[in-house]
């Protein structure tokens, strides 16, 4: 099946009004002995039926699993069902870029309410349009905190995913940073007193996240104090947004740029992406940070309209001078998350409490289990870690029962052997949990 | 418009959330008060509110399914309803990117059978699909280059990149510290290879190149370009922003490319939803293999697992694997259409191309009148020394006629820039009535100019201001 509306006396018409005979002609300038005939190995068309059929075979070599209680920077949320049936309307997704305002206020609007609810929820100033993911967004912030400062290290906490801690790492690489990791205290929160003593006068940016990769929740306010009095920036990222509906925000605790994953809001699992990255500020960087950007302004008549602003600090205009190399976001996951937002409300807080809740009681459980105990004691949301007997042998017998167990630390914290992160969100019932403590015993 | 903060109301809300099934404590037992937040401000809206809300934003949106996007360089062809179904079965969106990778088999299957493909379709040794975006696949693919001289000890600073490129190119070699050098297009609106050859040095670590360029033209020297590059030792880049233009017709592994990064959500018509997401899988030639970004999917025996043992890899660009979802999309089109499909839908793109090129020829400036490839560049030079009219002013006024406008004001050599791509999936006659549209407008532009610097007319907002938008930004909504 291809989607080509020519029919033989259509490409018979336009050969002739272009003047040529064959549509080989118009591939002349392709050196001959690199002209291809067939693309070697590839298969033939399939006609719809046959590619759904294809495409359902591939789909049940998946397992569905019964439960996931795994999250580490992905997170299973009930979606309100207005959000697949809004953000598949097909005048959003089937629309590129916004470039041509006048056509596009539907999603310029959209980004600017999207940009607004970030913003207050992550208590900065401003938020951008998205970035790829938490991960790139925060590795974006890193390289930003370095260019602004002339510094050239970063510190960030071992208390960050540890997939974040590689990407911040290659592309501080990529731009001759150094980058320091700082321990983790007994309590699960990053250990300030380390970290006091490796900010320097060259220390560009400190990397926390809260909750962090334990579920800990950091003591932003104390990180932000220690780095400013070095004239170093505070990067705070979280790992589920939904927290953000409960806990103080970095942006209210003196971070000066909040980053993370949004796929909590209205975003499916797919199985990693596509995510959203959160990137929020205070004021003053508004003319330095990456993305796109929608503002607000008048049209000829005086009637508010949006447009893409500020594109001089864009590559398209900016080039190799611009602040980074950001073109696609990942818009429809943003105009998801907004959605999400608007349809949560103050209801994001109870939702929150009840993820808070839920996760008190699997902790209490778990941790009953003869040998299974929880070893950091500072607060968490919906995240904890447990250590037990036999990290692998408890996760294997929760797979035969189709259930996703807990991430297994050890592979990324050797130190932290037979340790698991647990993560509870509504979806998981009472009942559900009982069954997993019962199968665990 | 009314903001959706505009009609919120208190205590309304669309979501209602379920009871607690646990004993509930106080949550100040639980979390410190201090990590508290004091207050959500986030707006109030019941459901139906909200969905008239996003409906009538909708609707004041424009997509390929309402009409022709001719967007050059942005290849927005028809995206097929049958990739929106099969990356919406739950098998595919439910999955955690952790699950086990004996859950994952079908995802894993697919990531894998679909680098397959691009190999075969580009000529490349292996790809990686994580990269979120085009951009993100140039960052990924100059990282690789960075680390290859890295690995072999030497050190070049130097990134070429030619005047037509797209701004990304240099964003991206700056975005991993090369400086970047700009190469000069020739009077045929290709390289300059006196210039290339002048600027060719041991410093250079590589040319970024975009093929066909950003003026729709095939790069008739390739392989005397190629050659330059190589013989120096350095790599040559290929920004596959264009490769709608070339699929089964030539490969960019047999070309010479060392590097390509894709756009699945141009090529191979996974949807750009609005500005992303996209995908940007990065190919390599097979001594660039070892630098690709981790975990890479091998395959053992039947099974697909998830690898981290790379030791030379650049180590990670994003979290997990790539946008999954859209690469779930890119797979249904590529096994749709097939090797014929693909093919045709090339052809087509450049038929389609050359069409509008010799339709509009009589009335815009083509600065550079030869074949084109999957689109053409026409100038509005002789718009404005007629009457004033400049290049935005012709967009602006085809939104009247029902069309998207083409890309405007790129490729930065050509004044007045108006970019034209229609792609393959656009009928003779949807192309005919774009083409008296334009035709309309050049006679406009003779006949009535304010008009056109008045337009749009239909739309919900009359042209805005961009100049006020950027001298007192507001990016955000306060309360009044």
């Amino acid at each position: 099946m291809d989607y080509c509306p020519h029919t033989k006396e259509d490409i018979a018409r336009m050969q002739k009004a272009i003047g040529v005979k064959d549509i080989e002609e118009l591939f002349a300038d392709i050196p001959k002995k690199f002209r291809l005939k067939k693309i070697p190995d590839l298969p033939g068309a399939l006609s719809e039926t046959e590619t759904i059929a294809l495409m359902k075979n591939i789909a049940a070599r998946n397992f569905m699993p019964r439960l996931t209680l795994t999250g580490a920077g992905a997170y299973a949320h009930h979606i309100p069902a207005v959000v697949s049936h809004l953000v598949g309307r097909t005048e959003f997704y089937s629309a590129y870029t916004p470039y041509q305002a006048e056509i596009s206020q539907g999603l310029l609007q959209a980004i600017y309410e999207y940009q607004t609810m970030v913003a207050n929820l992550t208590g900065t100033d401003i938020a951008n349009a998205s970035m790829y993911d938490g991960a790139s967004a925060m590795a974006e912030a890193a390289v930003l905190c370095g260019k602004m400062s002339g510094r050239g290290k970063i510190l960030i906490a071992r208390s960050v995913h540890p997939e974040y801690r590689k990407v911040a790492q290659a592309y501080a690489w990529a731009n001759s940073y150094v980058v320091l990791e700082i321990p983790y205290a007994a309590d699960g929160q990053v250990d300030t007193k380390t970290l006091r003593k490796e900010i320097d006068d060259n220390t560009a940016a400190v990397l926390i996240q809260s909750p962090n990769f334990f579920g800990c929740i950091e003591d932003v306010a104390a990180v932000s104090e220690a780095a400013h009095a070095r004239g170093a920036l505070v990067i705070s990222g979280f790992t589920d947004g939904t927290s953000l509906g409960l806990l103080k925000p970095a942006g209210c605790a003196g971070a000066d740029f909040v980053v993370g994953e949004g796929q909590s809001f209205g975003n499916p699992l797919n199985y990693g992406g596509p995510y959203l990255g959160i990137f929020a500020a205070k004021e003053k960087y508004l003319r330095r940070i990456p993305g796109r950007l929608a503002g607000a302004t008048v049209d000829k008549n005086g009637k508010r309209g949006f447009v893409l602003t500020l594109q001089t600090r864009e590559q398209h205009i900016r080039r190799e001078k611009a602040t980074s190399n950001i073109c696609s976001n990942e818009a429809l996951c943003a105009l998801a998350a907004g959605i999400y937002l608007a349809a949560l409300g103050k209801n994001l807080r109870k939702l929150a409490l009840l993820n808070v809740q839920k996760t008190q009681y699997f902790k209490e459980k778990v941790s009953s289990l003869p040998g299974w105990r929880t070893i950091f004691a500072a607060p968490v949301y919906n995240e904890f870690v447990v250590t037990c007997p036999d990290a692998r042998q408890a996760n294997d017998k929760l797979r035969r029962e189709g259930i996703i167990g807990g991430y297994e630390l050890q592979n990324d914290y050797p130190e932290l052997e037979n340790s698991l992160l647990f993560c509870v969100t509504e979806l998981i019932s009472k009942e559900d949990m009982d069954r997993v403590v019962g199968i665990l015993k | 418009m009314e903001l959706i903060f505009e009609i919120s109301k208190p205590g309304r809300a669309t979501t209602d959330i379920p009871q607690s099934d646990v004993p509930e404590k106080d949550i100040s037992a639980i979390i410190d008060a201090r990590y508290l937040r004091d207050e959500l401000d986030l707006p109030e809206v019941a459901e139906i509110d909200l969905v008239r809300h996003y409906t009538n934003l909708s609707r004041r949106n424009f997509g390929v399914d309402l009409g022709f996007y001719p967007l050059g360089s942005c290849t927005m062809k028809y995206n097929p309803k049958i990739n929106e179904t099969v990356a919406a079965f739950p098998e595919f969106t439910c999955l955690h990117p952790y699950a086990p990778a004996d859950f994952a088999q079908g995802n894993l299957q697919l990531m894998f059978s679909l680098q397959q493909l691009l190999k075969n379709i580009f000529g490349m040794a292996e790809f990686t699909l994580q990269p979120a975006a085009g951009a993100h696949g140039e960052l990924t693919g100059v990282m690789v280059i960075k680390k290859y001289y890295e690995r072999r000890g030497e050190k070049r600073g130097i990134v070429l990149i030619p005047d037509t490129a797209h701004g990304t190119n240099p964003a991206s070699g700056a975005l991993c510290g090369f400086e970047t050098v700009t190469l000069r297009s020739n009077a045929d609106g290709g390289v300059d290879i006196e210039h290339l050859k002048s600027l060719m040095d041991e410093t250079v670590a590589a040319l970024m190149l975009t093929n066909p360029n950003t003026l729709g033209l095939f790069e008739r020297n390739i392989e005397q370009v190629a050659q330059l590059v190589h013989d120096r030792g350095g790599l040559l880049y290929g920004d596959g922003a264009n490769a709608n233009a070339f699929l089964g017709k030539t490969r960019p592994g047999d070309l010479g490319f060392d590097v390509i990064q894709l756009n699945l959500h141009k090529t191979f018509s996974t949807p750009h939803g609005g500005g992303g997401p996209g995908s940007g899988p990065v190919g390599v030639g097979s001594k660039l293999v070892d630098f690709l970004p981790v975990p890479r999917i091998v395959k053992d025996a039947d099974k697909y697992k998830l690898s981290e043992n790379f030791p030379h890899s650049i180590g990670r660009v994003r979290a997990f694997y790539g946008n999954f979802n859209v690469i779930v999309k890119a797979y249904t089109y590529i096994r749709s259409l097939g090797a014929e499909g693909l093919t045709r839908a090339a052809e087509m793109a450049v038929l389609n191309a050359n069409y509008i090129k010799e339709k509009l020829k009589p009335y815009y400036d083509l600065p550079y009148d030869r074949v084109c490839m999957h689109e053409c560049v026409f100038s509005g030079k002789k718009q404005v020394a007629e009457s004033g009219v400049h290049t935005t002013d012709i967009a602006k006024r085809l939104i009247d006629f029902g069309y998207h406008p083409p890309t405007i004001y790129f490729p930065l050599i050509v004044p007045e820039a108006i970019m034209i791509e229609p792609t393959e999936t656009e009928s003779v006659e949807t192309l005919d009535q774009f083409c008296d549209a334009m035709i309309a407008i050049a006679r406009e532009t003779k006949e009535n100019p304010q008009r056109l610097k008045d337009a749009p007319f239909s739309t919900p907002v009359r042209r805005l201001d961009e100049v006020l938008a950027a001298r007192k930004p507001d990016v955000a909504w306060k309360k009044p």
